[in-house]
């Protein structure tokens, strides 16, 4: 055999044999046959993620950044506003006791599902639709902080009333999400032909659709709200009344770690159970002498209840960001230009799907 | 010890570790063993994190219906095919993109190069010009300039600009009538093929009694009138028409029938080609720099036209030296084909990101993508290497 096959066939025997040797027992073979990707709880990082970040001394939070009212970075200030954001700093107050020790880090559609399988973000708040096999592949969901529906928003010029209206149409929608999905479930079911424009960018989707390249943009209503508040004419574009799909939106941990799971999953609760317990920003200082039991203990009266954190980190949280009517009013209620209704996003004892376990 | 004058000498091999022969095999293998358990530490990085975070690595979402539809697709494709197929759509996307890119960035690189060069001083400032800013700017930029600033720009769908012959100009994209084969297209293109052989036997012919001295040009005409008239007579003998066409009629939203040459595919190949044909057109002036001024005398000596010596004297030898940058060339127009994403082109690129991102698994599909494009890019680097053994310079 010539010189030229023996050395880099060589070479690659000698490379497969030592990471043979070297590579630790992993659950290769079974997870060869499924490629239905069912992922097995990995164990935490040493110490776990909880301890990890107090350790670090910053909470760094996926956000998606272009997002005007749940998450926008502000060019300008360098500030992270919205929903999303609020609810970054609650998780950070009630971690490390300040709402300013939070590294956002924008991801894109695409980006945010393997930053998540890799831990390299420790809690996802990226308007991210709660579905079954994300829950396996990405992360563990915390309780929902908003329940929206898939729209879509088109030109009111161009006479569109319903979803059948659009048979023929070109319609941009952004890659990487549940959106693009339903759309193309929802048309077919209906028998709707339609043409899609995929965009990576949230930006481009948007641009796209402004400048005449589609008739439509699809995509969770809140977020067409939000975008329609920066296009170039908000008045020139309406949406339809039609809801395309459930969409849940909710913070996301990574798989595997159950104390930071149970960390962030009550404290969204605690948002919730201060609406409905009607503490607020102003308040909490107040209230936590209070006589009434289920009040003092969600502020810290019986300790901080098996989570691992401080006594008070409620009190934290509360103080940082408010209740949840307060963050829900500041970032998308009627003093903002999206002036969204609340629907099913109220307290169940007002008709809504909020509910809080009770804190004992 | 050697004996002077004696013809024999004794030869004392140096012990190994002197002994350059044995310094020199060593040493590579030393390298190659470091280079190994580098690659090798890699590999056993990523399988023990991906086993810690109990991600797999497995193929079998190939087989699982996509979900999502794919705006341009050569081939029939809906959202209720497997992922595979979506794969082999976007590929084709791919293929095909580049390979008009590739074509049309050689015309366009060739003519900018030795328009470079001409003595015109008008031309060569353009050219130098067109060259200097478009290498030094980001193609993403470019990309968004063309699409955004330019296409999209174009009249809306319902203000169309109409051309003659049923074709329509909009921002969507440019719509033509759409040839459709009737039955009788197979009858017709034999037909055709009788009244090509009978042109070609003129030809011949012809050649034959120009090489003898004798006139020809009539025999020429023939076989170009045989021709037409097998054509025009085969299309009205098979009494069907054999080519119909399907005109782009204007629908409430778009234009549906006929072909369609969209926005998103337009403004990638226009970006692509004008991006790549100026990195080939500097390519190409420095091929035609590196033929030596003696060739060029020779030619104006014999009386060879402008024209000519490029043809026939600097280009052949231009080639030699061309080739292989323009090949490095072809290989970057493919991979940045990939930014397709940025103007809403259904690539190979696109339909992997979204493939990881609906299946949880990106390390094997990131895997595959690479690997895709490694596959693209040998066989164009193959293909020119062929052709370079070709044209390359032969030491005797």
């Amino acid at each position: 055999m010539s010189r030229r096959v023996v050395v880099p066939v060589g070479f690659l025997a000698v490379v497969l044999i030592i990471a043979a040797c070297e590579s630790s027992p992993s659950p290769s073979p079974s997870a060869a046959a499924s490629g239905t990707a069912a992922a097995t709880p990995a164990p935490p990082p040493a110490g776990g993620r909880l301890a990890l970040v107090q350790e670090r001394g910053q909470l760094i939070c996926g956000v998606n950044g272009g997002l005007p009212g749940f998450s926008f970075l502000d060019a300008a200030t360098g500030d992270t506003t919205g929903f999303d954001a609020d609810f970054c700093r609650a998780v950070a107050a009630a971690v490390l006791g300040d709402p300013t020790l939070v590294e956002f880090r924008t991801l894109n559609a695409d980006a945010r599902g393997p930053a998540l399988q890799t831990g390299e973000v420790d809690v996802l708040i990226r308007n991210t639709t709660w579905t079954v096999s994300r829950d396996t592949d990405w992360g563990l969901f915390a309780p929902t902080t908003f329940y929206d529906g898939q729209g879509m928003m088109v030109r009111a010029a161009d006479g569109i009333g319903s979803l059948a209206d659009l048979e023929g149409a070109t319609i941009c929608v952004q890659t990487g999400t549940t959106t693009e999905l339903n759309l193309a479930d929802v048309f077919r079911s209906e028998g709707i032909d339609f043409t899609p424009l995929p965009f990576g960018e949230i930006e481009q989707t948007y641009s796209a659709y402004d400048e005449g390249s589609c008739d439509a943009v699809t995509s969770d209503r809140s977020q067409l709200v939000a975008q329609r508040t920066i296009l170039g004419n908000p008045d020139d574009h309406v949406i339809l009344d039609e809801v395309m799909s459930k969409e849940p939106l909710g913070p996301v941990v990574p798989l595997g770690d159950d104390e930071w799971f149970n960390v962030v999953k009550w404290v969204v609760f605690a948002t919730f159970e201060a609406e409905e317990r009607g503490i607020t920003q102003d308040n909490v200082a107040d209230m936590v002498g209070s006589d009434n039991p289920v009040i003092a203990r969600l502020l810290g009266a019986d300790g901080d209840l098996g989570l691992g954190l401080e006594a008070d980190w409620a009190v934290s949280v509360i103080s940082a960001v408010g209740n949840y009517g307060e963050i829900y009013d500041r970032n998308l209620g009627p003093g903002t230009p999206f002036d969204l209704d609340r629907g099913p996003n109220s307290l169940w004892t007002d008709g809504g799907l909020l509910y809080a376990p009770p804190y004992r | 010890m050697t004996q002077a004058g004696h013809p024999e000498h004794q030869h004392v091999a140096p012990p190994p570790w002197r002994d350059v022969r044995v310094l020199r095999v060593a040493v590579q293998m030393v390298v190659l063993l470091a280079v190994a358990i580098g690659i090798a530490y890699l590999i056993n990085n990523l399988t023990t994190a991906m086993g810690e975070r109990g991600l797999s690595f497995g193929y079998g979402f190939l087989d699982r219906r996509a979900g999502f539809e794919i705006g341009e697709s050569p081939i029939p494709y809906s959202a209720t095919d497997t992922y595979g197929q979506a794969f082999i759509v976007g590929l084709l996307n791919t293929l095909f993109v580049s390979a008009v890119g590739i074509v049309l960035a050689t015309v366009l690189g060739v003519l900018v190069g030795v328009a470079r060069l001409s003595p015109n001083w008008l031309l060569s400032k353009v050219a130098a010009g067109y060259v200097e800013v478009i290498r030094n700017t980001p193609l993403l930029v470019q990309l968004f300039v063309i699409y955004f600033a330019v296409l999209l720009q174009l009249p809306a769908v319902r203000d169309a600009i109409a051309l003659p012959g049923s074709i329509f100009l909009n921002q969507r994209g440019l719509f033509v009538p759409g040839p459709q084969l009737g039955t009788t297209f197979g009858t017709w293109l034999v037909i055709l093929g009788a009244g090509l052989a009978i042109a070609i036997a003129a030809r011949a012919v012809a050649a034959r009694r120009e090489a003898a001295g004798r006139p020809s040009h009539r025999f020429g005409l023939l076989g170009a009138l045989a021709f037409i008239g097998f054509a025009v007579g085969g299309w009205i003998l098979v009494g069907e028409p054999p080519l119909t066409f399907d005109l782009p009629v204007p629908g409430r939203f778009n234009f549906s029938g006929g072909l369609a040459l969209s926005t998103s595919f337009t403004a990638l190949l226009a970006g692509l080609v004008i991006y790549t044909a100026a990195f080939i057109a500097e390519v190409v002036r420095g091929g035609i720099q590196a033929v030596r001024r003696g060739q060029l005398e020779a030619a104006r000596a014999l009386g060879l036209s402008e024209g000519d010596t490029l043809r026939l004297v600097v280009f052949p030898q231009a080639l030699r030296v061309i080739v292989p940058p323009l090949t490095s060339q072809y290989l970057n127009l493919a991979k940045n084909s990939s930014l397709a994403i940025a103007v809403g082109y259904p690539d190979l690129f696109k339909v992997g990101t979204t493939m990881a991102n609906q299946t949880g698994q990106p390390v094997p599909v990131i895997v595959l993508v690479m690997g895709t494009y490694l596959a693209i890019s040998l066989a164009t680097s193959l293909l020119m290497n062929l052709y370079n053994r070709r044209v390359q310079v032969l030491e005797r």
